[in-house]
């Protein structure tokens, strides 16, 4: 049970960020929506690479008294590392891009509400 | 069956067929009569009034179609109401149709 | 160093290069950035054209990234694809070369109406395009999420480019608000992938999927699709399709479409490809529900609109109802359904008329795009209710606007009725109501645009303007030709473009073992 701890947080995390998204009017909270939802997702695919008992994956630097050959089974999985890494840099791009075009929605429109940032209805 | 579909379109065929009724339609034309007035008789009668200028009369874009939105109002209501511009519900149609999706898929194979 | 061996590598590459390279340029001189940006776009649609004519005679194309020989999927000492795997198939080619094509349709387009902030837009647009070629040519599902990722980025920095107006930052916030959460479910499935079956590939998973689906391969599955449909633009999820395409500069709005085209290119990739026979029969008709919401929606709501960019959008909302709609009774027939009709083998004529209509409804709706940029480029006005009697003043817009007027709404001797009557024809034999809503559409969508037309070209000359500019005035007739051209001779593109791509959409299992032997 302990081990299902991490993906129990990813649901309720993405359940949390869409729940901001969804029903919350500021532009800001949806955007704090989507960093979490983004976190999410990012603690889920770290989540997928761990084994248990396992070491960091790299090769030169092994705790003593191992050999190497049974060295796959004992490491975490790097790919996903490298995939969350990835997944965060965009994350931060995204949310900068949101951020500044929220900056000129406030100069425009003078506000930030979600209800009333709508000329562009039906 | 339909591998190629030029089995019943060919556009050249249209084409020609085209160019001949309207050569067709250009010699019946041209038996009309030649002695129409332009001018003074061609001008529509409205009791005297004076006819407005093109200008004035001219029907804007946006109000062509006032009559077939006037007639459609209650399905129009509601489409307005569904296009609401707000970033939530785009969001939210997107939960609705994973959803429609998820229950229908996994509910499905429970039923069958 | 065989030039031949690294094309798809050189045409992300030289694309992304010269994105980096033009700021700097920019600097220097305009004229410089703009030669630079031209060659450049230039040079990636001729190798493109190359590589898509290596793929029509010799097969699907494999390409890995960063092995010492680029052929050689699966290494020595594994037993899966281990790197990044770029594979073109006939359906990647197909779309790779309408991409390229209408980039650079667009950037000619933008030569005429980029006068200040240029160095920012052009780097922006090459970026856009890395992102839509690099959706098409990998075959790596990660691969796919972060071009996605970089398409959505610099559209949506491209569609609030002109920062003065509120309108515009509206639908940039909006676009990258949808796009992003849909990328963000889509990474969720990718995950679900990765954690299932240690797999990243496309031709590898679908290997492993075989034929019975598990319950995580389901969730991907509706994950991917609703993340992919709603980046394809189909009803309910469209809105931000009339806000996105109505607010961004002249060019960018048809290139937009290609854009979502794909994203629509991704969305078949994962059901023919990667599930291929184990699809499960209700994403077939959800498509096809989806996309008569699409048609229906997307023609109506156009009758309401005051705003001409606006109204072009809607209408591109239920082209796009179409192709979905074609897919959908295609991809029906495929898994079985249907007896009558999978007998008969209609449902590759419907995915023939899908794919085709892909290839008419970018050219038609771009045309109507350029045109009402040039309108607006010339008279400053975006309402219908303001404009009248243009075509006095400009008599080759208003005959480029009949001609995109009569492709769109399916009038022969236009590409669109080439390909619509192909879809009537074929899904027909799903059920005889989706064709009568399709036809029925197609009169609503000639009234729509014939009021357009009545509005603002004919009628009493209201003010005085001139003609659009030259680079306009040359992309537009680019388009107009074309579409005249495969209107009288379409199967030039369905005997050399479609039919190639729906037999790559068909046999999935070539895909399967180019890569994995």
């Amino acid at each position: 049970m302990i081990y299902n701890l991490p993906f129990l947080t990813v649901v309720a995390l993405i359940a949390i960020g869409m729940y901001a998204m969804l029903f919350k009017k500021n532009l800001i909270k949806i955007a704090i929506g989507l960093t979490i939802v983004e976190s999410g997702v990012n603690l889920f695919l770290i989540t997928l690479g761990y084994r248990e008992g396992g070491i960091a994956p790299i090769f030169t630097n092994l705790p003593p008294g191992m050999s190497p050959e049974e060295i796959p089974e004992k490491m975490v999985l790097p790919v996903p590392q490298a995939l969350t890494l990835t997944s965060i840099v965009i994350g931060v791009a995204v949310l900068a891009l949101i951020l500044s075009l929220a900056i000129r929605i406030y100069r425009h429109y003078g506000t930030l509400n979600a209800e009333e940032v709508r000329r562009l209805k039906e | 069956m339909i591998e190629s579909v030029e089995i019943y379109w060919n556009p050249l065929v249209w084409l020609i067929a085209f160019i001949v009724i309207a050569i067709v339609a250009y010699i019946i034309r041209a038996f009309g009569k030649k002695e129409h007035k332009k001018g003074e008789q061609a001008k529509p009668f409205l009791s005297g009034v004076e006819e407005p200028s093109k200008e004035a009369v001219h029907v804007r874009g946006g109000n062509v179609y006032w009559g077939f939105v006037e007639a459609l109002k209650g399905y129009y209501g509601a489409m307005k109401k569904m296009h609401s511009g707000r970033v939530n519900d785009y969001v939210a149609w997107f939960v609705v149709i994973a959803s429609i999706l998820f229950v229908v898929l996994f509910a499905l194979e429970a039923i069958l | 160093m065989n030039l031949m061996e690294h094309l798809p590598a050189l045409i992300i590459a030289i694309p992304l290069i010269t994105a980096f390279l033009t700021p700097l340029v920019d600097r220097a001189s305009k004229k410089a950035r703009n030669v630079l940006v031209f060659i450049s776009l230039l040079i990636t649609f001729i190798l493109v054209v190359l590589l898509v004519q290596r793929v029509f005679d010799k097969g699907i194309i494999t390409y890995v990234m960063g092995a010492s020989n680029p052929t050689e999927t699966i290494p020595k000492q594994a037993a899966v694809p281990i790197r990044i795997v770029l594979e073109i198939d006939g359906l990647s080619a197909f779309m790779l070369l309408i991409s390229i094509f209408i980039s650079f349709i667009g950037l000619i387009y933008s030569f005429a109406h980029i006068k200040e902030g240029g160095g920012r837009f052009y780097t922006l647009f090459l970026l856009m395009v890395v992102g839509m070629i690099g959706m098409e040519l990998t075959g790596d599902l990660f691969n796919l999420f972060v071009f996605l990722e970089i398409l959505s980025i610099s559209s949506a920095a491209l569609i609030a480019f002109e920062f003065k107006r509120a309108t515009t930052i509206e639908a940039g916030i909006k676009y990258i608000i949808i796009s992003s959460i849909s990328a963000l479910f889509v990474l969720f499935a990718v995950g679900l992938f990765y954690g299932e079956y240690d797999l990243l590939n496309m031709a590898a998973i679908a290997n492993e999927i075989g034929g019975a689906l598990s319950h995580i391969d389901k969730i991907a599955l509706i994950l991917l699709f609703s993340a992919f449909a709603m980046k394809a633009g189909t009803a309910p999820m469209h809105m931000w399709m009339p806000d996105a395409y109505g607010e961004a500069p002249g060019a960018i709005s048809m290139v937009l479409i290609a854009t979502t085209q794909a994203s629509l290119y991704a969305l078949l990739r994962v059901c023919f490809t990667i599930y291929n026979e184990a699809l499960h029969v209700v994403f077939p008709i959800a498509l096809i529900l989806l996309g008569l919401a699409s048609i229906f929606i997307g023609v109506t709501m156009a009758l309401l609109q005051d705003d001409i960019k606006r109204l072009i959008a809607y209408a591109a909302v239920a082209e796009v109802g179409y192709i979905v709609l074609a897919i959908g009774a295609g991809l029906y027939g495929f898994l079985g359904g249907g007896d009558k009709f999978a007998s008969l083998e209609m449902w590759k004529v419907a995915l023939k008329g899908g794919i085709f209509h892909i290839f008419n409804d970018v050219l038609d709706i771009g045309l109507l795009f350029l045109v009402a940029g040039g309108i607006i480029y010339v008279t400053k006005e975006r309402s219908l209710n303001k404009l009248g009697g243009l075509a006095h003043s400009m008599k080759y817009s208003s005959i480029l606007f009949l001609i995109g007027l009569a492709a769109v709404a399916g009038l022969p001797p236009m590409n669109g009725f080439a390909s619509k009557i192909i879809i009537y024809e074929s899904i027909y034999g799903v059920s005889p109501i989706l064709s009568i809503v399709a036809i029925l559409a197609s009169i609503v969508m000639l009234a729509i645009f014939v009021k357009i037309f009545h509005a603002i070209f004919t009628g009493p000359k209201l003010a005085e303007h001139g003609e659009v500019p030259k680079y306009m005035l040359a992309s537009m007739i680019v388009l107009a030709g074309l579409i005249i051209f495969f209107g009288l001779f379409p199967d030039i593109v369905l005997k050399n473009l479609v039919n190639p791509a729906v037999n790559a959409l068909m046999e999935y299992g070539k895909y399967i073992s180019a890569v994995m032997g």
